[in-house]
């Protein structure tokens, strides 16, 4: 069991409160899971590219990192941290580059793009929200997940969302039956996951798929027949998200939409302090049909 | 009439009101207000008592329910009526997977859509659904009548027992060993009767009714080799 929230905001004025209004819907979610608990959030699009890296050790891996940064790559780096989490933005060109020695230092690399940042630890939601000050960031659209482990280890890289390409991100609820045997043929064409996750090989699957010219929809649909098992799937982009369940749709979910928002929640409860969610329309999404909202 | 604020009064204590009240067989009216998808919401009332939750409720709502009449103004989670003994619970919105799952007797009724496995494993149980079903519904149904105004998804009766069901619009796919059967005058009877207690707006000609081919209630000796 797992909880999985997600807001895509139509009007710029709610902008402000998007962080408040994701934290509230996955406290709510705490039960669903307790393992761990991580967000996805779409803000303003930098002038750069955006990493988000984690540490153990923020302290002193985090120290004077920007100013390393700068003088490998040769060109202006901010960075702030927040908690285990820094977000470092950079020349969009210099992404390879600036991975390799992100990584080389030992940094675990949470997901990167023009508008995309990632938080996520082992702990329980309330926890990790007040960690890293979700409630206070902004931004057009967001997705979270609460966690209670069934295919992989309870670590920071085992929580979701997990995000295998720029700007694009993915939080499951469900497990993946033949995620192993995927795992190697996308290991075959060159895309290669980092954690013995199943829904890593998801996000990377539908990543794999964009890259190749799929749409979104067109990924999305893909994993109905690609992939086996229980999913219901909440994917983020630059531009908005996605959400499709697997036929037998056992896993739960509902939505609701009014002018101001489209919410997604595995449970009416994450709803409840929406506003005007009195007079939302509120349904469940149908089973091997994909959803997708873009602005 | 006594109003329970979900705001102010935790569930348990909200149930155990509920069920006293039904015990003493009072026939009290009771609302719940701010039930904010609250799980197990009026579960397990086992005599005559009527219960208005104004709102929407999570996972397992009336659960159980004996002789009560329980009305939900807005959509319910999964398992709703869930083994359902008697009485009746009302659902204006929709209702979620597996709506009055085993169920033994009373009157579901669910005016907006209910998703996939409605009715599974019924019992006895009456379910009256004003729009559409999902796939799997009345998947193993033993007994009662699953009546659809709207659609049914795929597989619908799989692997189906005595249950009747009746659709009126159309059915995606039928289950194993479900099969569309003769409407007789006996049948409308029953369906007139059910449509009505459900204020349904439709005509029981209007409905095709499907059940049980009753080719798996014995063990084909052909088949031997596929084992």
């Amino acid at each position: 069991m797992c909880g999985i929230v997600g807001l895509f905001l139509k009007r710029d004025e709610l902008r402000p409160k998007l962080g408040d209004m994701l934290t509230d819907m996955l406290i709510t979610m705490t039960d669903r899971g307790p393992d761990s608990a991580g967000i996805a959030i779409y803000g303003d699009a930098a002038s750069g590219l955006k990493i988000t890296v984690q540490s153990d050790t923020p302290d002193k891996d985090f120290a004077g990192l920007d100013a390393s940064l700068a003088e490998v790559l040769g060109a202006e780096v901010t960075m702030r941290v927040a908690s285990t989490h820094a977000v470092l933005t950079l020349p969009v060109a210099q992404e390879a580059e600036a991975l390799s020695f992100l990584e080389a230092r030992g940094l675990r690399v949470m997901g990167s793009g023009e508008s995309m940042e990632i938080y996520k630890e082992v702990g329980l939601p309330k926890d990790v929200a007040a960690r890293f000050g979700i409630r206070e960031m902004g931004g057009s659209h967001g997705i979270g997940h609460t966690r209670m482990a069934t295919e992989s280890a309870v670590t920071t890289l085992g929580a979701h969302p997990f995000s295998t390409a720029g700007d694009q991100c993915l939080v499951h609820n469900g497990s993946l039956s033949n995620h192993n045997a995927m795992r190697r043929k996308l290991a075959k064409k060159g895309v290669f996951t980092k954690t013995e996750n199943d829904t890593e090989v998801g996000a990377a699957y539908i990543s794999s798929r964009i890259a190749e010219g799929a749409t979104l929809g067109e990924a999305l649909e893909g994993t109905l027949k690609d992939l086996d098992g229980f999913f219901t799937f909440v994917t983020g982009t630059k531009t908005g998200f996605g959400v499709v369940r697997d036929p037998v749709a056992c896993k739960p979910a509902v939505m609701a939409e009014t002018e101001d928002y489209v919410a997604f929640a595995s449970e009416y409860r994450a709803f409840a302090d929406l506003p005007g969610i009195d007079a939302a329309r509120v349904w469940e999404p149908e089973p091997a049909t994909v959803y997708f909202w873009e602005r | 009439m006594p109003v329970l604020d979900m705001l102010e009064t935790e569930l348990r204590e909200v149930n155990a009101t509920l069920q006293a009240a039904a015990r003493a067989k009072g026939n009290e009216t009771f609302t719940i207000e701010n039930p904010r998808g609250a799980h197990a919401m009026a579960v397990g009332l086992d005599g005559p008592i009527s219960v208005t939750v104004k709102g929407s409720t999570g996972y397992y709502c009336a659960g159980m329910n004996k002789l009560a009449t329980v009305h939900v103004t807005g959509s319910a989670g999964p398992g709703v009526a869930e083994n359902m003994m008697s009485g009746e619970v009302i659902i204006e919105g929709d209702a979620s997977q597996y709506a009055g799952a085993t169920g033994h007797g009373g009157l579901l009724n669910i005016k907006g859509n209910a998703s996939s496995r409605c009715g599974i494993s019924m019992k006895g149980i009456d379910i009256v659904v004003h729009g559409n079903i999902g796939h799997m519904s009345a998947f193993m149904a033993q007994k009662g009548n699953l009546v659809v105004l709207g659609n049914a998804g795929d597989a619908l009766g799989d692997s189906l027992y005595e249950a009747r069901l009746f659709v009126r619009g159309s059915v995606k796919s039928l289950g194993a060993d479900c099969v569309e059967k003769e409407m007789r005058p006996e049948h409308l009877e029953i369906l007139r009767g059910l449509l009505e207690r459900a204020g349904a707006d439709a005509r029981p000609e209007e409905f095709k009714r499907y059940g049980s081919a009753r080719t798996l209630y014995n063990f084909n000796i052909d088949h031997a080799d596929a084992y």
